[in-house]
């Protein structure tokens, strides 16, 4: 077994592992995190596996989380077998038409066009009366699976979470390894060449866009289920800015770093909010979340995953320059 | 009119021949209807200064972008309308001028990808590349074929120059082509390289029509059965190498009026 595949076991493992001494801010903490991980992982197929910059991945999450909440009776849980696939498919089908029409764009437009597609849906929640406005609409009752599942008590969600997100990991490495995969990993070296040997790039962008945003709306379904409510701050430029950042954090490329970066990303908030240990300046937790982002791309250009590699040269690096200092 | 299918296979026949083909960028006359056509079982050179259009005339057939006038037909279909890629698996091999193989790929795994080209499935997208019999065996039969066989694991990265070199032939050749458009593949090769790469292109000449754009002048009227010479966007004379040393055309743009 390979060191990379190991570790990815044992953070399963860890996680699986986690409910059993943790609380319940403990729990819902993780969970959140894990939700971000598998957003980070949407996010990782596109610009990690296929070179496209996306600033609009917010868009299907919120999709996904508002159609969980939209489609949920008031009265009666709604059973997760329709309503997770529906959620997953409202954002993937978003994700299709904004994809076949940004995806005539390349580089710094491509960008901007899908930061402008994710500000319509936006503002179609925040100024209109269907996604309750600024308000946002509160998720009633949490959808169940029979007697089998029910996602209002905060250990099923866990575990329920924890599921999704070694699926589509695994999800993720098997397509990483497949011929689209391997087409994906051509089209992002050098997308000229592919059209050259004979590859349509476009239907392999257009698949990996719509599946990448089926992702983000899986996750915008756990996120709504998991705090009950959703507004339209889950699909602001803010949240698709933050998921990218995870997974540059992380180390690009590599789908361990969405799960790192997302975990990082998360944890780093957490600790520059707590007035236990900043007091005061808890308040100003931005500043020292962007400080050590900062520091973190600086001082690792692979992302957290190149830490293994990078550490050893790094301190031999200080240790020779002190020895060779007069 | 289409050729007839059975003459394709034979050997002179026209695979690939552009049509008046101009291309004008804005006011700039790229190409001034330039005629070529590449027979099976021969090298066609072009060669001309640089700006002369040489590199255009190969993006023009390929496919990378239209021309302003004038046709291209692929085994005796009209495919000026056709994306690049459309062309590339009905037969159209090009390399480029800068190296364009995937650096953190093995050797083996660039020729792979090229392989998976040629058969792309929908319904198959999710099996391993890496146990697709199709491609594999496709890749194997090409790194042979390019003498990269004992390099196979090293990631393209890696490799020399030429190696690199031969590479971009060998990807060319794992999309099965039966036209190959070299743009410059001698380009920075030493001695040693060199000959190693006009070996190959003289094995490849059989099967394939050739259209090798280079410099390197000996090569070329070593190698080459015949020879176009494009000065400023047009072609001032299209014969073999022999013929070509002689014209006094092609005298006075390469020599001047001395």
């Amino acid at each position: 077994m390979n060191t990379r595949l190991a570790f990815v076991l044992a953070c399963f493992a860890l996680l699986a592992l986690f409910p059993l001494v943790a609380g319940s801010y403990g729990i819902d903490l993780v969970t959140k995190i894990m939700v971000y991980a598998i957003f980070a992982l949407s996010l990782e197929l596109l610009v990690g596996g296929t070179g496209l910059v996306c600033f609009g991945q917010a868009a299907f999450f919120g999709i996904g989380a508002y159609t969980a909440v939209l489609l949920s009776s008031d009265s009666n849980a709604s059973s997760l077998a329709w309503l997770l696939p529906a959620s997953v498919l409202a954002a993937a089908a978003y994700a299709l038409v904004v994809g076949s029409l940004s995806l005539r764009t390349k580089g710094v437009y491509f960008i901007m066009v899908t930061l402008a597609f994710a500000q319509m849906a936006y503002y179609v929640v925040h100024d209109t009366p269907l996604g309750g406005g600024t308000d946002g609409i509160y998720l009633t009752l949490k959808p169940v699976l029979g007697t089998l599942l029910d996602l209002d008590k905060p250990g099923t969600l866990y575990g329920f979470t924890l599921a999704c997100l070694v699926l589509v990991f695994a999800g993720l490495a098997v397509l990483g390894r497949s011929r689209f995969g391997r087409a994906l990993a051509g089209i992002r070296v050098n997308e000229q060449r592919m059209r050259a040997t004979g590859f349509s790039t476009y239907p392999y962008k257009l698949a990996a866009f719509t599946v990448s945003g089926g992702i983000a709306g899986l996750a915008g379904f756990l996120f709504a289920v998991k705090d009950g409510f959703v507004n339209p701050e889950m699909m602001s430029w803010h949240l698709s800015g933050a998921v990218l950042i995870m997974i540059i954090l992380g180390g690009l490329g590599h789908l361990r770093g969405a799960l790192i970066g997302a975990f990082a990303f998360a944890l780093l908030q957490e600790l520059f909010k707590s007035e236990a240990i900043f007091g005061a300046f808890a308040k100003h937790w931005h500043l020292g979340l962007g400080l050590s982002i900062i520091a973190c791309v600086v001082l690792l250009s692979r992302g957290l995953v190149g830490l293994p590699a990078q550490l050893p040269a790094r301190l031999l690096g200080a240790k020779n320059s002190e020895g060779a200092a007069p | 009119m289409n050729a007839p299918a059975s003459n394709l296979s034979e050997a002179g026949a026209v695979l690939l021949r552009g049509r008046n083909i101009t291309r004008r960028w804005g006011g700039l006359v790229a190409l001034k209807e330039v005629d070529v056509a590449l027979q099976r079982g021969s090298i066609h050179a072009v060669i001309g200064t640089n700006g002369a259009g040489k590199s255009t005339l190969i993006n023009i057939l390929s496919g990378e972008f239209p021309p302003s006038e004038g046709q291209v037909e692929l085994l005796g279909q009209d495919v000026t309308a056709w994306a690049q890629a459309r062309r590339a698996r009905a037969g159209l091999g090009r390399s480029y001028q800068r190296n364009t193989i995937y650096p953190s790929f093995s050797v083996f795994e660039n020729c792979r990808l090229a392989a998976q080209a040629t058969h792309q499935q929908a319904w198959r997208w999710w099996q391993s590349a890496q146990h697709c019999t199709v491609s594999c065996g496709i890749a194997e039969d090409v790194v042979q074929r390019s003498g990269l066989a004992d390099l196979r694991n090293l990631a393209a990265g890696l490799l020399s120059h030429g190696q690199k070199r031969q590479l971009e032939i060998a990807m060319c050749l794992a999309t099965q082509p039966q036209v190959l458009l070299l743009d410059e593949p001698l380009a920075g090769m030493g001695a040693e390289e060199t000959e190693r790469m006009l070996a190959m292109l003289e094995d490849l000449k059989a099967d394939h029509a050739i259209l090798l754009v280079e410099h390197d002048m000996d090569a070329v009227f070593r190698i080459a059965d015949r020879v176009t010479v494009m000065v400023n966007g047009s072609v001032i004379a299209s014969d073999t190498p022999a013929a070509i040393r002689t014209d006094p055309q092609v005298l006075t743009a390469y020599l001047g009026d001395h």
